[in-house]
């Protein structure tokens, strides 16, 4: 009874919450509520009992993903109206809905067609964190491993696309070089 | 209809794909558009859990974790470019982007 | 002995190649040089092998290479020298000579000088294979070679209207010729399992008399489309459009009589059948009447002469269809001399006249070009028959082989012919060079043609005179290969009075014909006179009225059925074709939006792709889930 409603009350909220993020005009909102989103999905791993990765998503999108945005947004315009010009309205939600009913579709289709077992269990009196610990540092600890340095390899990109005069090296330059450069930049804020 | 099953996991996950989809279409900031694809992960991560769940196989949620790190990866590179092209060009509209015109 | 063949037969084409290389280039006098000099090679080659011939040497027979072999077939490109081919090898290299010679004169101010020389040439190079090859697919090859070059050379000047249009009507006409030819030759191999002649001709006297009837007709029908027998013979009097030199050469002396060569050729099929030989020689005797008709009125010296040239190849097919095969090659060899001369005579005419062809409106031109006159005067009086020269001696065998063969209906018709032949003749030659100077009245100043042109020509004078007394000595050659049927009469008082009465009767109508046209006073035709609005004048005049008829019963009905199935063309074939083009065309032109270059627009194109790409997947994967049940579905439904 209490996960029913539990699970009503979250759809509802996120799919409102969405529906904001992508019809509202103003950025701001949007990003607010994309984050209120975010949390609510969150409340849906818990009620599925995957806390872990429920922990996981308040804390990288809400901490991480939405901090960036913030950021980024500082950035550009977005104080002022997005304007948006509108196609066939009809088109877009048709294609949006028949592709995701598809994506879906053929998603459960091998769970519904066969009597699927499970490949990596749920461990009888572990705690959700230890279950996935588990399997993430045996099974999957290369494909842990590589999404690490994809990690890495993300946040360095970001600096040096962000970053101003990153083609450049310090390192590298003589001293009156870093020197004229530091100059200015100085001129270029002042 | 008080009994929660997966079914409703996968409606659920179709709704938010779908509200996803038409955000990527109708937006014309590439920053909202961003916010698009996010919504399009997350909702494809709330069927991985719910298949995790209901047939006690952690692999879902694996795939949804891996899935989280690649939407924040995604997302830092995404931005810096999109701060390389806003230095560029002053502002972040797609129909401006018409340098790909075959 | 196998080099000079070959040097007689690729020499020519060297020739043409060569003359090839220039046709775009303005006109050079030593191409025509080189041309016949190459020419002339071939023709000595021609005549060391005809002496290797008369010496009692063998028959030369090469096989240059294998052409197919495929199953049963086997054609080899194989040539082969006995006393009929280097008979026929002689005419056309000596004659090709002359008229390449002659042509550096004639073609003198042409600005296709060069390229005449290289279809010239071809033209000889495609005549030597006919009469070369040892069988029937090499002898098609030459046969349609010689059709495409004397196309391109009717067709020579074909700036002008007439000219085209007559070289489209020669090859159209041999075209519908050759295709009965082929069916022929492929009875040939079907009845007998081979084309070469040494293998099939004696293969066919086992088979069924009416197989053979049928072979023998569908070789005939090749051989009256090139040599334009009656119903085909339109095309001839037409194919004067061409340049003179081509006239004398291919529709006087060579091409023309391919037809006979072949029947010659065939001549142990011929013998096993003699309904049909009877047939040829009736259809040549009523050609020879048919076209001496013609001639008579006509009012253009070329065409006169043309139907000349078909009257007399009527006589050859007399003589081959009656089985005296040496008869009617031994009048081949002979009018290609004599007709050869008249043709490039009335070049010289021609050129003198600035191209005017009406002998009406010349006369007296004796005075002017004495040597040509001559040359003409003693080619008609060949072509008459008179005694001693070349055509007397031919022709007189023909007649006494028809008389012999108690054929006298042919006897009759074609003895009749031969008056009309000496009144037509010296009706042009009167009507040139002698009576008025009705020239003058046209402002025409003529000339006579240039001295080396005339030194060419002397060669086919002197033949065109002495050729009856070769007659025995060919005669002992020539049946070596051919049948030798002599033709003597029982008694010896029928001969003389036959013979001396033909002279008699042409001589007659030689003085008819000058009384007529020399002695008194012609003048142009008008259309008043009343012979001119006779009914006979005006049907001769028009030729029967024939092409009149081919045009309104078989030209126009032709061309709408064209006109209606280029209808059907059109609106199915075409629109079929031009619709699938439209697809892609429309298809590109509507989807090129896509490319807009918008992301925005972009991405709904994705996101449609992924739809697609979706329903694909899911249609796929639910058929190969139920696939047990949709081949139930399927057999239900009798698939």
């Amino acid at each position: 009874m209490f996960e029913a409603v539990a699970f009503y009350l979250f759809a509802f909220l996120t799919i409102a919450m969405f529906y904001i993020t992508v019809t509202t005009s103003q950025a701001l909102y949007a990003l607010t509520a994309l984050a209120a989103g975010m949390i609510f999905i969150s409340a849906f791993f818990f009620i599925l009992g995957a806390d872990f990765l429920g922990a996981v998503q308040i804390i990288v999108y809400t901490g991480a993903v939405m901090a960036l945005y913030a950021f980024g947004m500082m950035f550009f315009d977005t104080t002022r109206e997005v304007k948006e010009k509108q196609g066939n309205k009809f088109i877009v939600v048709g294609l949006a809905t028949l592709a995701a009913v598809m994506v879906v579709a053929i998603f459960v289709a091998p769970i519904v067609s066969t009597n699927m077992t499970a490949f990596y269990p749920m461990v009888e009196g572990a705690g959700n964190t230890q279950e996935v610990g588990l399997v993430l540092f045996t099974k999957y600890l290369i494909p842990f491993e590589v999404a690490a340095v994809m990690l890495l390899v993300a946040m360095v990109a970001g600096i040096v696309l962000a970053g101003k005069k990153m083609d450049l090296s310090l390192t590298l330059m003589s001293a009156e070089q870093a020197k004229d450069i530091d100059d200015k930049d100085k001129k270029v804020l002042s | 209809m008080m009994e929660i099953g997966l079914n409703h996991y996968l409606v659920l996950s179709t709704i938010l794909f779908a509200i996803g989809l038409v955000g990527i279409m109708r937006r014309k900031n590439l920053l909202l558009l961003f916010f698009a694809t996010e919504i399009l992960l997350n909702a494809v991560n709330i069927a991985f859990a719910a298949i995790s769940h209901y047939y006690g196989d952690l692999t879902g949620q694996m795939f949804a974790f891996f899935v989280i790190a690649i939407a924040a990866s995604e997302l830092a590179v995404g931005l810096g470019l999109l701060i390389v092209w806003y230095k560029r060009h002053g502002n972040i509209d797609l129909d401006t982007m018409t340098s790909m015109r075959g | 002995m196998e080099l000079y063949l070959y040097i007689a037969l690729f020499a020519p084409l060297v020739s043409s190649m060569f003359s090839a290389l220039f046709t775009n280039t303005p006109k050079k006098q030593f191409v025509g040089i080189v041309a016949s000099l190459l020419i002339f090679t071939a023709f000595g080659s021609s005549t060391i092998l005809l002496s290797h011939i008369l010496g009692g040497g063998d028959i030369v027979h090469v096989e240059m290479m294998t052409w197919m072999a495929t199953g049963n077939l086997y054609i080899p490109f194989g040539f082969v020298v006995d006393q009929v081919s280097v008979t026929m090898m002689m005419v056309v290299t000596l004659v090709s000579t002359i008229v390449h010679i002659y042509s550096i004169g004639y073609m003198d101010h042409d600005k296709g000088f060069n390229r005449f020389f290289a279809w010239l040439s071809a033209f000889v190079f495609s005549m030597m294979i006919l009469v070369m090859s040892d069988n029937f697919a090499g002898l098609f090859i030459g046969w349609e070679g010689v059709g495409l070059c004397s196309w391109g050379l009717i067709g020579f000047w074909f700036h002008k209207e007439v000219a085209t249009w007559a070289a489209n009507e020669a090859f159209i006409m041999n075209r519908i010729a050759d295709l009965a030819m082929l069916i022929g030759i492929f009875l040939v191999y079907w009845n007998t399992g081979s084309l070469q002649y040494d293998i099939a001709f004696p293969a066919m006297a086992t088979l069924d008399p009416s197989t053979l009837t049928w072979m023998g007709i569908f070789l005939f029908i090749g051989a009256m489309g090139k040599s334009a027998q009656f119903p085909l013979h339109t095309w001839l009097a037409d194919a004067m459009e061409g340049p003179t030199p081509v006239s004398a050469l291919i529709h006087a002396a060579t091409m023309v009589t391919a037809g006979v060569y072949l029947v010659i050729r065939s001549n142990e099929l011929y013998d096993l059948i003699p309904n049909v030989g009877l047939f040829i020689a009736s259809l040549g005797a009523f050609v020879a009447l048919f076209a001496a008709s013609m001639a008579l009125v006509n009012r253009d010296m070329k065409r006169i002469i043309a139907y000349s040239t078909l009257s007399q190849l009527g006589y050859m097919f007399v003589a081959a269809g009656l089985g005296a095969y040496w008869v009617a090659l031994f009048h081949l060899m002979a009018h290609a001399f004599f007709k050869a001369l008249l043709f490039l005579g009335a070049g010289n005419v021609m050129h003198a006249m600035h191209d005017e062809l009406d002998p009406f409106k010349m006369g007296g031109l004796y005075k002017k070009m004495k040597w040509t006159a001559i040359m003409m005067t003693i080619a008609s009086i060949a072509l008459a028959g008179i005694f001693p020269l070349a055509g007397f001696f031919s022709k007189d065998a023909i007649l006494e082989a028809a008389f012999v063969e108690h054929h006298f209906i042919i006897y009759s018709v074609i003895l009749f012919t031969a008056g009309l032949t000496a009144f037509y003749s010296f009706r042009l030659v009167a009507m040139i060079f002698h009576g008025e100077e009705r020239y003058k009245l046209f402002g025409i100043d003529p000339h006579e043609a240039y001295k080396f042109m005339l030194v060419g020509m002397s060669p086919l004078l002197i033949l065109a005179i002495i050729a009856g007394a070769l007659k025995g000595t060919y005669f002992e050659m020539i049946t070596g290969l051919l049948p030798n049927t002599e033709y003597h009469l029982h008694s010896e008082l029928t001969y003389w009075i036959m013979t001396i009465g033909t002279q008699v009767f042409v001589a007659l109508a030689i003085m008819y014909a000058y009384k007529k046209y020399a002695f008194s006073p012609v003048s142009v035709p008008d259309g008043t006179s009343k012979m001119e609005n006779s009914f006979m004048y005006k049907l001769l005049l028009n030729q029967y009225y024939i092409p009149y008829a081919y045009e309104e019963y078989i030209v126009k009905p032709y061309n709408e059925l064209s006109a209606a199935l280029w209808k059907v063309d059109q609106n199915v074939v075409d629109a079929s074709v031009d619709g699938i083009a439209n697809i892609f065309y429309k298809t590109g032109e509507n989807t090129r939006h896509m490319q807009s270059g918008n992301l925005s627009t972009m991405l709904k194109w994705m996101v449609a792709g992924t739809v697609a790409l979706l329903s694909l997947a899911v249609v796929f994967g639910l058929a190969a889930r139920y696939s047990g049940e949709i081949r139930t579905i399927l057999s239900g439904l009798g698939v």
